[in-house]
């Protein structure tokens, strides 16, 4: 992914936000400072396993999920 | 003393008890906590140390993108100590439930969930329908299901028979702190089912979880009774006294109950 292209528009957790193209799951993540070992990722509805995310290209307009855990009962 | 000990016990160690066993796992603890609602993280994780817990409850929730380093648990409980549940808390559909089910499993700790599909946004009392479509599905992937349920014998059996790996009935309702409500269905929901039973939701105080494990449940998990403690950490420690208490209390075997006095001194040799 040497390639510079345009920015991508995509949504992530409802947000529109623009990242740098072309973008695999992995860089969004480098791109938003998230570290991969504590976030699951969904892309359009479909989870991205950890060894995946670096391998799965996110295209314009796509939706992507982040999650991780928090406080809860 | 060691005769009242049920017989499945070492006859002469009456503080032998047989672990806590889910999916084949066991544990020290007959406590399990949350992780919600603390002031502080660092009130939270001393509490849990104090508490003695191996099993910590955690939420799925989207990651804040604006500020992300606070809020992950992960940041401050080792998972390498404590055995993370993760919850489908807040969801109200079945779909919904196996969505957060999946997405925690994926995180890598376990397969382990604790299956929560509300019906009411002011009781958050379950959904018992939506709750075992859910169960069945997640236990058709795999999952290892600990199913969170009101005290009624007939969901929880059917529960159990949807292949769950611990039924959770509550209390009361969760966070109202109003302790064990009604005794007699929790109790005949551990009699009747083989699945271990996991009390879940409204015990206030440390008399509440002394209380409920007296009934014979297998364990208890509480987390807005610590976390709205006024000192979360010596509540911890007093549940932790509790559940022991009470779980002891229950293989010692009470006494039985009388509607008359009974002396305790002798009624002979009394002078003239």
């Amino acid at each position: 992914m040497s390639t510079t292209g345009a920015a991508l528009t995509v949504s992530i957790n409802g947000e529109s936000r623009q990242v740098p193209g072309p973008a695999t799951l992995l860089d969004v993540l480098a791109h938003l400072g998230l570290d991969a070992r504590m976030v699951v990722a969904e892309l359009n509805g479909k989870i991205v396993r950890r060894p995946h995310l670096g391998g799965t290209a996110v295209a314009e307009g796509d939706a992507i999920e982040l999650v991780h855990f928090v406080g809860g009962g | 003393m060691t005769g009242t000990l049920s017989p499945d016990l070492a006859p002469t160690d009456t503080l032998a008890d047989s672990p806590l066993t889910i999916a084949g796992r066991s544990f020290r603890s007959r406590l399990m906590v949350g992780t919600g609602k603390y002031r502080s993280n660092e009130d939270m994780v001393r509490a849990i140390e104090a508490s003695r817990a191996e099993i910590v409850t955690v939420a799925v929730r989207r990651v804040d993108l604006d500020r992300t380093k606070e809020a992950g648990v992960l940041y401050h409980l080792s998972p390498a100590r404590y055995f993370l549940l993760a919850n489908t808390a807040g969801c109200y559909t079945a779909d919904e439930a196996v969505r957060y089910a999946r997405l925690a499993r994926e995180a890598g700790f376990n397969d382990f969930v604790k299956l929560e599909v509300i019906g009411d946004r002011e009781t958050l009392l379950p959904d018992t329908d939506g709750l075992l479509a859910a169960a069945r599905t997640l236990v058709r992937e795999g999952f290892q299901v600990l199913a969170y349920t009101n005290d009624d014998l007939i969901t929880a059996l059917r529960l159990e028979d949807a292949g769950c790996a611990a039924i959770m009935p509550l209390a009361s309702p969760i966070g109202s702190g109003l302790g064990l409500i009604n005794p007699y269905s929790i109790r005949t929901i551990k009699r009747r089912l083989a699945a271990p039973v996991i009390v879940d939701a409204g015990v206030g105080t440390a008399s509440d979880a002394c209380v409920t494990m007296e009934q014979g449940v297998d364990g208890i998990l509480m987390n807005t009774a610590l976390a709205e403690a006024r000192d979360p950490v010596a509540m911890a420690r007093a549940m932790s006294l509790a559940v022991e208490s009470g779980r002891l209390a229950h293989l010692a075997g009470r006494m039985p109950r009388r509607e008359v006095a009974m002396p305790s001194s002798p009624t002979r040799g009394m002078l003239e």
